[in-house]
């Protein structure tokens, strides 16, 4: 169990601030931010290997924030594996078992135990130069559980890999929670790692917390419109709310709930439009009209922008749709239903 | 509007360099610079006669002082290697107020005309000073010793040796001691299992700078000990008293005694080839 309290952390020109976290043991938690957001400094906080900040950090209930790094039974993986130049795979490996009291001939046998699992026994005695990305990501991970840490922390570990690498490594660390039932905070600037890997997650933006709770429900329904934006939802539109109604792109509906906020945000994802010729949608869907002004091909797929009135939609389409369309200015229908539309108020923070 | 017509102008004087020219304006300046420092040396060593040189290669008293500079080089070397390394490290890892300051203090050894080295080491340690009285009590003597020699040679070898091995750690990734910590290794064990073993090249060569600036001093050493003679206090010696051609064999001894330590300690510092 991982539990920081009201951490923060001033440097010259950034700042953490106010964060709390709460990880259950044996679980799977993900902290998610763009670049630059502080999330590796929560990380390596955690770890004694940042500037002492205040607040407090607890692991399975011990105060750890006083503690030097290497008192803190906290292993880190870096994006970059780190994996130490000199030393051959089993070196590595065995590298932090003598501080932890495993003695030689144990540690050698579950450092074996461990390459054999993670798929890297014939490479045990290179040096970590003739390694693929993935094998070296797998070896610090290998090089991290041998010395039976209380928390694993990962710092990226997808970022720096081809994607067929990254792949495999989700899937190894997948099997190896599941496995070993270790709590594990990751963070990650990919959601679809978040979805993934992690039961719970936390959003982060500019060293403070937007939003923390479950993966789906932060998919689902975002906080603010950053973390709308951060999840994929590509269209965040300045809506009015009144009267039970939420009006956005020259098209009103009409709201199960009664917000308490007249100027506020709707969202929905480029996937969740259909675009059509003609208006035949559910009576129930909420319809725009506008005018494509954009087709784009992103790798095998397609997106559309689309003027509705005064706002631009972005909606995913098919080959065929974006081969109709590609004169510029042609008049089309979306259709979105009503549970893939999300409101939210101008400024919310987690609680 | 003037503005790119200019820059526009600048390319084109750029793109009409001729390649050849380049290459020559290149190839011509490392040749001459090859020269400028090859050329005085090479002359010094064919300078003397066989005979004159087998005699003084015989000479106990240039044996002695070229053995004393070396060894005195050495010790100056190995005591940056102590002291130096410490202070590398923090220079290289920390940040902290006044650390410019602190860079600077390393470099004025550099930059100070060598007889104030001298004479400051001897204005401290003087007998009419506390700690002069307090080294001498101790029965350490600076004046005309060994251990003045040596104490003038760290003063001046420590700024190449502490620069280059904060290079050097500069180069290994924090995160790499970051990691040892998080697995359990404390400070002390991060140093020498991670930090050591990754810099000690940079430490071999920082101690080969040292000696080498250590052995070519002179302007402070015959302040502080102009006995026991160095290779270069011997060289002046001969210079004034008997001339040219009695200190040119000195000369050529301690170029080829010098030329070849260098070589083999340049050659074991060099990496070995990756990906073999």
């Amino acid at each position: 169990m991982i539990d920081i309290r009201n951490l923060t952390i001033q440097l010259p020109g950034f700042a953490v601030t106010d964060i709390n976290l709460h990880v259950r043991r044996g679980e799977f938690f993900t902290l998610i931010g763009p670049t630059g957001s502080g999330k590796t400094l929560v990380l390596e906080s955690l770890a004694g290997l940042a500037p002492k900040g205040t607040g407090s950090m607890l692991v399975h209930g011990r105060d750890i924030s006083k503690l030097p790094p290497e008192r803190r039974k906290v292993s880190l993986v870096y994006q970059d594996h780190s994996l130490f130049p000199h030393l051959t795979v089993l070196d590595n490996v065995t590298y932090g078992q003598r501080y932890h009291g495993i003695d030689t001939r144990t540690g050698k046998r579950e450092a074996h135990d461990l390459l054999e699992r993670l798929g890297l026994s014939r490479v045990a005695n290179r040096k970590p130069d003739r390694l693929s990305g993935g094998e070296k990501q797998r070896v610090s991970i290998a090089r991290a559980l041998a010395c039976h840490p209380r928390v694993l922390l990962l710092d990226e570990p997808m970022s720096s890999l081809d994607p067929q690498f990254r792949a495999e490594l989700r899937q190894t660390l997948k099997e190896l929670h599941r496995d070993t039932g270790l709590t594990i905070l990751m963070v990650t600037h990919d959601f679809v790692d978040a979805l993934t890997l992690a039961d719970r997650a936390a959003v982060i933006r500019n060293g403070r917390l937007e939003q923390a709770g479950d993966v789906t429900d932060i998919f689902r329904q975002p906080a603010t419109p950053f973390v709308a934006e951060f999840v994929g939802m590509a269209n965040v539109l300045p809506a009015c709310f009144h009267n039970g109604q939420c009006s956005f792109a020259g098209h009103t509906v009409s709201l199960d709930r009664k917000p308490d906020w007249n100027e506020g945000y709707v969202a929905f994802r480029p996937e969740d439009i259909l675009v059509s010729q003609t208006n035949r949608f559910p009576e129930d869907w909420c319809t725009l009209r506008g005018a494509v002004t954009r087709i784009d091909r992103i790798g095998f797929h397609w997106t559309a922008q689309i003027k509705c009135d005064d706002q631009t939609v972005t909606a995913a389409v098919d080959q065929l749709t974006a081969l109709e369309h590609s004169a510029k200015n042609n008049m089309v229908h979306l259709g979105i239903a009503k549970p893939h539309l999300h409101f939210m108020p101008p400024q919310r923070t987690a609680a | 509007m003037a503005s790119t017509s200019t820059a526009y102008q600048g390319g084109s004087v750029l793109r009409g360099l001729p390649s050849s020219l380049f290459k020559l304006w290149f190839l011509g300046s490392s040749v001459l610079i090859l020269l400028f420092i090859a050329a005085p040396l090479a002359s010094t060593i064919a300078a003397p006669t066989w005979e004159r040189f087998v005699e003084t290669l015989v000479d106990p008293a240039v044996i002695q002082s070229i053995w004393l500079s070396m060894s005195t080089s050495g010790m100056a070397a190995l005591i940056a290697l102590v002291f130096g390394t410490p202070l590398a490290y923090i220079l290289a890892r920390y940040e902290f107020p006044g650390k410019k300051v602190v860079e600077s203090i390393i470099d004025l050894p550099i930059m100070i005309p060598h007889p104030v080295v001298g004479i400051s080491l001897l204005s401290l340690t003087g007998r009419d000073t506390w700690f002069g009285t307090f080294i001498s009590d101790l029965g350490i003597e600076i004046m005309g010793t060994t251990t003045g020699i040596v104490s003038v040679l760290v003063f001046v070898g420590l700024p190449f040796y502490v620069n280059t091995v904060k290079g050097g750690i500069e180069s290994i990734p924090p995160r790499l001691e970051n990691v040892s910590r998080s697995l359990g290794a404390g400070r002390g064990n991060t140093f020498f299992r991670v930090t050591l073993p990754l810099s000690w090249r940079y430490m071999l060569v920082g101690m080969i700078m040292c000696m080498a600036r250590a052995i070519s001093e002179f302007g402070a050493i015959i302040i502080v000990a102009y006995h026991p003679m160095t290779a270069p206090v011997l060289m002046y010696e001969r210079f004034t008293a008997y001339g040219l051609g009695w200190s040119q064999p000195v000369a050529v001894i301690l170029i080829l005694v010098s030329m070849l330590f260098f070589l083999l300690l340049r050659a074991f510092s060099l990496p070995k080839r990756s990906g073999v």
